[in-house]
């Protein structure tokens, strides 16, 4: 590579310094075009069965306000500390790099806690995924939502870890912003599950 | 599901599969033991990454799916030569045409064009390989074990019997009891997220690794396709997904997605399935589109005409092909305007269609056509493609449709376009890339026994189905009463497909005939191309060109022989050349997704976890890798190129 | 060479043409108002396909032959074009002139297609029933029900109510006119009309299951005479249905023609959301035999 393109590419931010990571971060945007695809379907079924209750309760007699609402707090907060999280790796600080994903993941393995207690609450009830069309659509599409942010959680732990075993690099930078746009994405499909779920459900 | 049931039973024809099924697989363990090649095998293949490998390997299980799927082809035109045959019976024809079409379009036609566009694109675009070679390989082998998944439903288990379509409320446990919709939902969802991989990485590619001064307008006309059908995969393909997942939750854990009670809505299947497979079609239609454009303009010694139009209609189609999923299923009732409107964005289709049947058509014009056999089945194309075309025009009538639909006309139709188009196509990029994948180019006199053979049984088949389906016979009948006239024609479909059978032997016999005393290419150019993959040697080395090259124009070989009278490089240019390493996990957690897979199946959930956690075994090694590839020194780099110029 | 394709590609149809099939091609054999309104925009669409036929085989063969490679063209170098716009906007335009000029009808059929093709006569209601494997005609208004055959008046509107028991199923009468699906839990409705008295076959066009290729039904249209004397001999003759009678006939499996003088919709209307309720659909268990389930799958409420 030339020289003028060294210097170029030493002006980048550190996770797009190198063509690998170039193309990785672009196919991840074009991944997560592939999930808004997914996402929408998901939608879409919910939205076509939401009032077909069968023998079932329907939305607005089952929904618990409260979990969800701390849900919520937990996961759009979790996404402002991932973007503080990235602030810092920009300033070249490790500690608090790591901190504050640490702090995001807490965060994320909170939205979950209170996400399965919620869900406990419906089976108690005896709203389960068997029960009527609008259940299953119910929980498939919040439940997918809800893995994803599980395995965005094991993730960042694995970055965590090599974080620490090898320091701030292109590459680990790299990773750190990837899983950032992962964890930012998932905090907008939760903003579409509250209203279109949540509130639809408690409005109608 | 009893012990008992394990094993499928009870079919001579089974049996005769099981056996081959168990000699194949002693001869090749015999084989590779013999010859000590078990070494070569995992090194040279099974963990490779180097795209052309990948895109033979894609193309050897498309060519014996096909096999499979023409067989099942045979065996229904032989239960539907004369009315109340007693060869198969009902439950088994149901079987055979699911397969067949599932098989056809997800195992044979796909894969047979994403091999050629593993093999292809890179070179067109000379790049040293895809943007993520270890995802190709990860795609490549999720595609093996689902497709293997989907197969040996035949001997385990029993086959899916709801139509590829696996319409609800048939498809779920009110109606199909047995474990052949799982395979149908698991395996499909296993090759699905391996194509989905494919899609993502061939768009990375084609958008950053082209070579300097190719710009998007200077691009091959294929790469162009692929590039559009990249875009339709990473749409339509979540689309399949959430459908085959809200499937298999149906089938194995009693969501009331698609059932009967409960405010389950079966339509929602048929328009998740169509959203998704209406794009499909094109998924497969486009990329056959821009091979045949390549092969005519090399055959015809010209330029591509109107490539500024042919890349808008490709773009244009690619856009209709989204709001068109309804015509699918006009007679569901959805009211007069919403299938007038579905009626008007279809045939929208031919429009930008037509425009690109007229640019072929120009291109040959003032040309020097050579009919070779590549050239044949591009030729052949467009005449074909222009009746399944019409035809099809004519199904996107919704008043119409009424009398056409789940006809043998609809059947008439799809075939076509899917034969003439794609698979015409398939055959045209194998007998013109043949040459980069082997070094050897597939003896001409065969090929042309093949394609007459072939193409014209292809009409003697195909072609009476039209007035079948005029005479009211219906898709997916296991057979039909006497007195009806329908006997004649069908007498003749499986004359014409008998026909192609034998074109499919000789290609087959070709393959072996050319490997033995095929000629071998020495330039690396047997046709005269105008594109940058035959700039390389025949079959390229792996990591294809030495320097990269500097495209000035659309066709950048051809100004290149135009100008320079070829593809130089200078010994002095040459510097060390980066490569990905090779790694076995694609494989082995491609294995750990058959073992989850086969779980589900069965509902035997504790080895869907065993699967499962491999799975997660494998990414989390692939997170903490640290494998950057390696680099050819340049040494190295000129000990190869005079290998492969001289022509090894 | 090229000729053979020719020959495969025009000279067989006209073959099965002139064969004597034309009588049998149900298709274009139409019988009523609703067939014949499709039949002649069939024929017009026919028409501009063999046009575009036309044009695209003339130009491949005149290009084929004019440009193929020969002995005394070795010199030749075929010169570089780029594109023509002016051509482009020729076969852009008239695909779009002809897209339109299939549209406007295709339309106004669509629409035309949903009501009673005449005014004057008041239609005649016929509910329809599709089961595994077999159709169920309920007449609400005469109050008989036939299976695996319906007569209808001639020169009368016949709105068949579809739906289905079971999986999807697509009524259709190629004489008569296009097809529309039955579905579970769900009302369709299509509207025929024979011209005159005459037998038409009918079966289901939708795959429905292994002995789907059995569902066949004959349609009879009759005088308006004929076709009261029929129902009141029915009424008067026929055996009563009850719900266990019912519910064997709803059995997965073949039946021959039966004729009642009442109709199941007197407790069971399968059109009806959910009419049959998650609770009794106890099928979950693999090893219940067809019979098993059919039972479960009927009782309704
Ligand atoms: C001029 C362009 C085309 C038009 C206007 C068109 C129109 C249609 C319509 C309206 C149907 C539904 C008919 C029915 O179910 O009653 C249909 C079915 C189908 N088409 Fe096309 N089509 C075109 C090109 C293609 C191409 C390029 C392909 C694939 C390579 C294709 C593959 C199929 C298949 C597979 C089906 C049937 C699927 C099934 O029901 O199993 N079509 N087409
Ligand atoms: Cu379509
Ligand atoms: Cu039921």
């Amino acid at each position: 590579m030339g020289e003028a393109a060294h210097r170029y590419e030493e002006t980048l931010p550190l996770e797009y310094r190198t063509q690998e990571s170039r193309l990785n971060i672009l196919g991840f945007w074009i991944f997560l075009g592939a999930e808004v695809a997914l996402f929408a379907t998901l939608f879409a079924t919910y939205l076509v069965l939401f009032q077909r209750t069968g023998s079932g309760p329907t939305a607005g007699e089952l929904f618990e306000v409260k979990d969800v609402l701390i849900e919520t707090l937990l996961l759009l907060t979790s996404s402002f500390t991932c973007g503080l999280a990235i602030f810092e790796m920009r300033r070249g600080r490790m500690s608090g790099l790591i901190a504050w994903l640490l702090v995001t993941l807490l965060l994320g393995a909170g939205f979950i806690t209170f996400e399965i207690r919620e869900f406990i609450h419906y089976v108690h009830e005896g709203a389960t995924m068997q029960t009527s069309a609008f259940l299953s659509s119910f929980f498939v599409l919040v439940g997918t939502h809800g893995a994803h942010v599980s395995v965005g959680i094991g993730w960042m732990i694995l970055i965590i870890i090599q974080l620490l075993q090898r320091g701030l690099t292109a590459k680990t930078a790299r990773k750190v912003f990837i899983v950032s746009l992962y964890w930012h994405f998932l905090d907008v499909v939760w903003i579409f599950i509250f209203t279109l779920v949540y509130l639809l459900g408690m409005v109608i | 599901m009893k012990w008992s049931e394990f094993f499928v039973t009870g079919e001579p024809l089974i049996y005769a599969a099981d056996v081959a099924i168990v000699l194949t697989m002693v001869g090749i363990v015999f084989v590779l033991t013999y010859f000590k090649k078990w070494k070569w095998l995992w090194n040279e293949w099974l963990t490779t990454v180097d795209h052309k490998k990948i895109g033979v390997m894609y193309i050897i299980c498309a060519v014996l799916m096909l096999f499979r799927g023409g067989v099942d082809a045979l065996l229904m035109r032989a239960q539907l030569t004369a009315p109340n045959m007693k060869f198969l019976d009902a439950q088994h024809y149901n079987e055979i045409f699911t397969t067949h079409g599932t098989i056809m379009i997800l195992f044979m036609a796909m894969p047979f064009i994403i091999g050629l566009m593993n093999i292809v694109v890179p070179l067109q675009i000379g790049a040293r390989d895809v943007a993520f070679p270890y995802l190709n390989a990860l795609s490549f082998w999720l595609f093996f074990f689902g497709a293997l998944l989907f197969n040996i439903s035949f001997v385990i288990g029993g086959s899916p019997d709801a139509g590829w379509t696996a319409y609800f409320p048939l498809a779920g446990n009110e109606f199909s009891h047995g474990v052949g919709n799982n395979y149908y939902a698991v395996a499909l969802q296993i090759s699905g997220i391996g194509t989905l991989m494919t899609g993502i990485n061939f768009l990375v590619t084609i958008l950053k690794m082209r070579a300097p001064g190719m710009t998007l307008m200077r691009m091959p006309m294929f790469t162009w396709t692929i590039l559009i059908t990249c875009v339709l995969i990473i749409f339509a393909f979540p689309v399949l997904t959430v459908a085959l997942a809200l499937m298999t939750f149906d089938r194995l854990f009693d969501t009331q997605f698609f059932t009967m009670a409960n405010g389950g809505m079966s339509m929602l299947w048929a328009n998740l399935f169509w959203i998704w497979g209406h794009p499909e079609v094109y998924i497969v239609i486009l990329p056959a589109f821009g091979i045949f454009s390549e092969v005519v303009s090399t055959f015809a010694g010209k330029r591509l005409f109107g490539y500024k139009a042919m890349v808008g209609s490709i773009v244009g189609i690619a856009f209709l092909s989204f709001i068109v999923w309804v015509h699918h299923f006009f007679t569901m009732g959805a009211g007069p305007a919403v299938n007038s409107a579905f009626s008007i964005t279809t045939m929208a289709i031919a429009i930008p269609t037509g425009v690109k049947i007229f640019n072929w058509l120009f291109t040959l014009r003032k040309g020097k056509i050579r009919f070779t056999t590549a050239m044949l089945w591009s030729l052949a194309f467009i005449p074909n493609f222009v009746i399944g075309g019409v035809t099809g025009v004519m199904l996107a009538m919704a008043a119409a449709d009424y009398q056409y639909h789940n006809s043998y006309f609809l059947i008439a139709h799809f075939h076509y376009v899917l034969i003439a188009g794609t698979v015409f196509a398939c055959f045209a990029g194998l007998h013109y890339w043949y040459p980069k994948m082997f070094g050897h180019i597939l003896n001409e006199r065969l090929g042309k026994w093949t394609f007459w053979l072939f193409m014209i049984g292809f009409n003697i088949c195909f072609f009476p189905m039209y007035f079948l389906g005029l005479m009211g016979m219906t898709r997916r009948m296991y057979t039909y009463s006497d007195g009806l006239g329908w006997t004649p024609l069908n007498v003749v479909a499986t004359v014409g497909a008998v026909l192609m059978g034998i074109g499919f032997i000789v290609l087959c016999y070709n393959i072996y005939y050319s490997a033995r005393y095929g000629e071998r290419d020495m330039t690396g150019d047997p046709w005269n191309g105008r594109t940058l993959e035959w700039a390389t040697a025949s079959p390229p080395v792996h990591y294809n060109f030495p320097v990269t090259p500097v495209v000035e124009d659309l066709d950048a070989y051809w100004v290149m022989k135009k100008k320079y009278g070829g593809f130089h490089v200078k010994e002095e240019d040459l510097k060390p050349i980066h490569m990905p390493s090779n790694s076995g996990r694609p494989f082995w957690m491609s294995v750990a997704f058959f073992v989850a897979g086969f779980g589900l199946v069965f509902k035997w959930f504790a080895l869907a976890i065993v699967g499962a956690l491999f799975i997660v075994l494998g990414l989390i090694l692939r997170s903490f890798e640290d494998d950057d590839g390696y680099y050819i020194p340049v040494d190295e780099i000129k000990r190869m190129e005079r290998a492969a110029r001289k022509g090894a | 060479m090229k000729r053979a394709r020719w020959r495969a590609v025009l000279v067989l149809p006209f073959l099965f043409l002139l064969g004597g099939c034309v009588e049998r091609t149900a298709v274009l054999n139409p019988q009523g108002p609703v067939a014949r309104m499709q039949y002649d925009l069939i024929m017009w669409s026919v028409g501009f396909m063999l046009f575009i036929i036309v044009v695209v085989f003339t130009l491949f063969a005149v290009f084929l032959i004019r440009y193929r490679e020969k002995p005394e063209n070795a010199g030749y170098e075929p010169p570089d074009e780029e594109g023509n716009t002016l051509l482009e906007v020729v076969w852009t335009a008239i695909p779009i002139l002809i897209v339109a000029a299939l549209a406007v009808p295709t339309v106004k059929a669509t629409f035309a297609l949903e009501k009673p093709p005449t005014e004057k006569v008041k239609p005649i209601t016929i509910h329809v029933t599709a089961a595994n494997w077999k159709w169920i005609f309920s007449y609400p208004e005469e109050n008989i029900e036939t299976v695996n055959y319906v007569h209808i008046p001639a020169g009368v509107p016949v709105k068949f109510k579809l739906t289905s028991v079971g999986p999807m199923n697509s009524f259709w009468v190629p004489e008569l006119g296009g097809q529309k699906y039955a579905m579970d839990g769900m009302e369709t409705e299509l509207i025929l009309q024979a011209d005159k008295p005459g037998s038409y076959m009918g079966r289901s066009a939708n795959f429905s299951g292994e002995k789907f290729a059995h569902m066949e039904f004959e349609v009879v249209a009759q005088t308006g005479t004929d076709f009261r004397k029929w129902v009141n001999e029915v009424k008067q003759t026929a055996p009563k249905l009850d719900e266990k009678k019912y519910t064997q006939i709803l059995k997965p499996g073949i039946v021959g023609r039966m004729t009642f003088s009442n109709t199941h919709l007197e407790w069971i209307d399968h059109a009806k959301q959910n009419s049959h309720h998650g609770n009794d659909h106890s099928m979950k268990n693999e090893n219940q035999s067809d019979e098993a389930m059919t039972e479960s799958h009927h009782h309704g409420e």
